[in-house]
């Protein structure tokens, strides 16, 4: 299973970025084999509005399943939620131990968007 | 004529400025409020309104049974108001500029107009001078095509006055562009003329004629003035601080209705106005 994390860096030992339209790396990992591509999002972070949205579609069209990040938005939540991508907030610390965690089954899932959306 | 009425930020009295030059002229004049996010003029006013327009946008509505998820709507929205998620196309009316973009670009033709609603016009009398007001529905964002709107009513065998947004951004220039002159109201403070330099730069770019009104204008200091001076915007009327004015204001009132001296004052600014704009 592929799961996304929003990353401050582009390895497993980088810091999960608690943003997530606006965060610097999008991780997209195998759960499993830990096998990972980090894709640059920083084309997204200047963007004007509508990173989150963005974001999202960019996740769901790498096939993640799960994301796990700090804060998602309104629009990036409905997106992700139509795509049947299952989010969790509120996340912090290394993105390997974030993806350990979420592993072992100690995340819950968000039922709706945990930060308002800035327009 | 169209005279647009803006400040660089609010509360500079600038709808004191505009419901008395309204009220001076009377029968040869309309006031068109476009401060639509907290319209306020018909306050002072007390108009009675006979006729209300909706005012709406166009947005996409996506039929799923035709869509081929082909993504060139998403591709071209430079607004991310349509994003194709999965197997779904979700749309996001708040973000939608109604650029038409997406529809001309779906060949299936999957998408149909859909409206939202961005507020409403108001038009009607008070007393014989015309009056129109746009009201922004509360948690709109997008208040320009509304301003556009609201402009639309405007009466070009009268004088139209133009109570623009406070600011210098879009709204603002919304309601400023293509008038004959800016009135800006500003405050003799350090605040005042910081706000007023942004205001001169936005109305410098339009290339409009203007000119200022200084409001509370024995407070504060004379930086103001000088800086009219050196950059020659005719300073066209100051009202001092007034304890009358004041009352007048927080009851609602008129200080043209009230002092006939002050009508007059609002007079001679139209007059100073218009051979500002005829030279
Ligand atoms: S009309 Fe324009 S702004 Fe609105 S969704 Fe279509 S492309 Fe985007
Ligand atoms: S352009 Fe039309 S067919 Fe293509 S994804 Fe958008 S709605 Fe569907």
């Amino acid at each position: 299973m592929k799961v996304a994390v929003t990353s401050k860096g582009s390895d497993l030992e980088s810091q999960v970025d608690p943003r997530f339209g606006r965060a610097k790396y999008i991780m997209i990992i195998d759960a499993d084999t830990l096998a990972f591509e980090a894709v640059d999002n920083s084309e997204n972070l200047n963007a004007f509005k509508g990173a989150g949205i963005q974001a999202a579609t960019l996740i769901c069209d790498k096939g993640a399943e799960v994301l796990l990040t700090g804060h998602c938005g309104p629009n990036a939540f409905t997106t992700l939620k139509a795509a049947g991508v299952k989010v969790v907030n509120d996340v912090d610390g290394m993105v390997l131990d974030a993806v350990t965690s979420f592993k072992n089954g100690r995340y819950t899932f968000a039922e709706e968007a945990n930060v308002d959306g800035h327009w | 004529m169209l005279i647009s009425v803006a400040s660089g930020k609010g509360g500079t009295g600038k709808t004191t400025v505009s419901t008395n030059l309204a009220y001076a002229l009377g029968k040869r004049a309309v006031i068109l409020d476009c401060d639509v996010e907290e319209p306020n003029a018909h306050l002072f006013l007390n108009p009675e309104f006979e006729e209300t327009e909706n005012v709406t946008t166009k947005v996409p509505v996506v039929d799923m049974a035709r869509c081929t998820l082909c993504r060139k709507c998403a591709d071209i929205c430079r607004f991310r108001a349509i994003a194709v998620a999965g197997k779904t196309v979700l749309v996001f009316p708040e973000l939608c500029h109604s650029c038409g973009g997406c529809f001309r670009v779906c060949e299936p033709g999957a998408l149909s107009e859909g409206l939202r609603e961005l507020g409403d016009v108001e038009k009607g009398v008070s007393g014989d001078l015309g009056f129109v007001k746009g009201t922004l529905r509360v948690g709109e964002a997008m208040s320009p095509p509304l301003i556009k709107k609201v402009r639309t009513y405007h009466d070009l065998s009268r004088i139209n006055i133009i109570d623009a947004p406070p600011g210098t951004s879009c709204p603002v220039i919304a309601a400023m562009r293509g008038t004959d002159f800016v009135l800006m109201v500003t405050e003799p403070t350090p605040f005042g003329l910081h706000d007023l330099k942004l205001a001169v730069g936005a109305v410098r770019i339009l290339g409009i004629p203007h000119g200022l009104v200084i409001n509370r204008s024995d407070m504060g200091d004379d930086k103001v003035r000088d800086y009219a001076k050196a950059e020659y915007i005719p300073v066209l009327m100051e009202i001092p601080f007034d304890r009358r004015i004041a009352e007048c204001y927080s009851r609602g009132g008129l200080i043209a209705a009230m002092v006939p001296e002050w009508k007059e004052s609002f007079m001679e600014l139209f007059q100073k106005i218009q051979s500002q704009v005829l030279s």
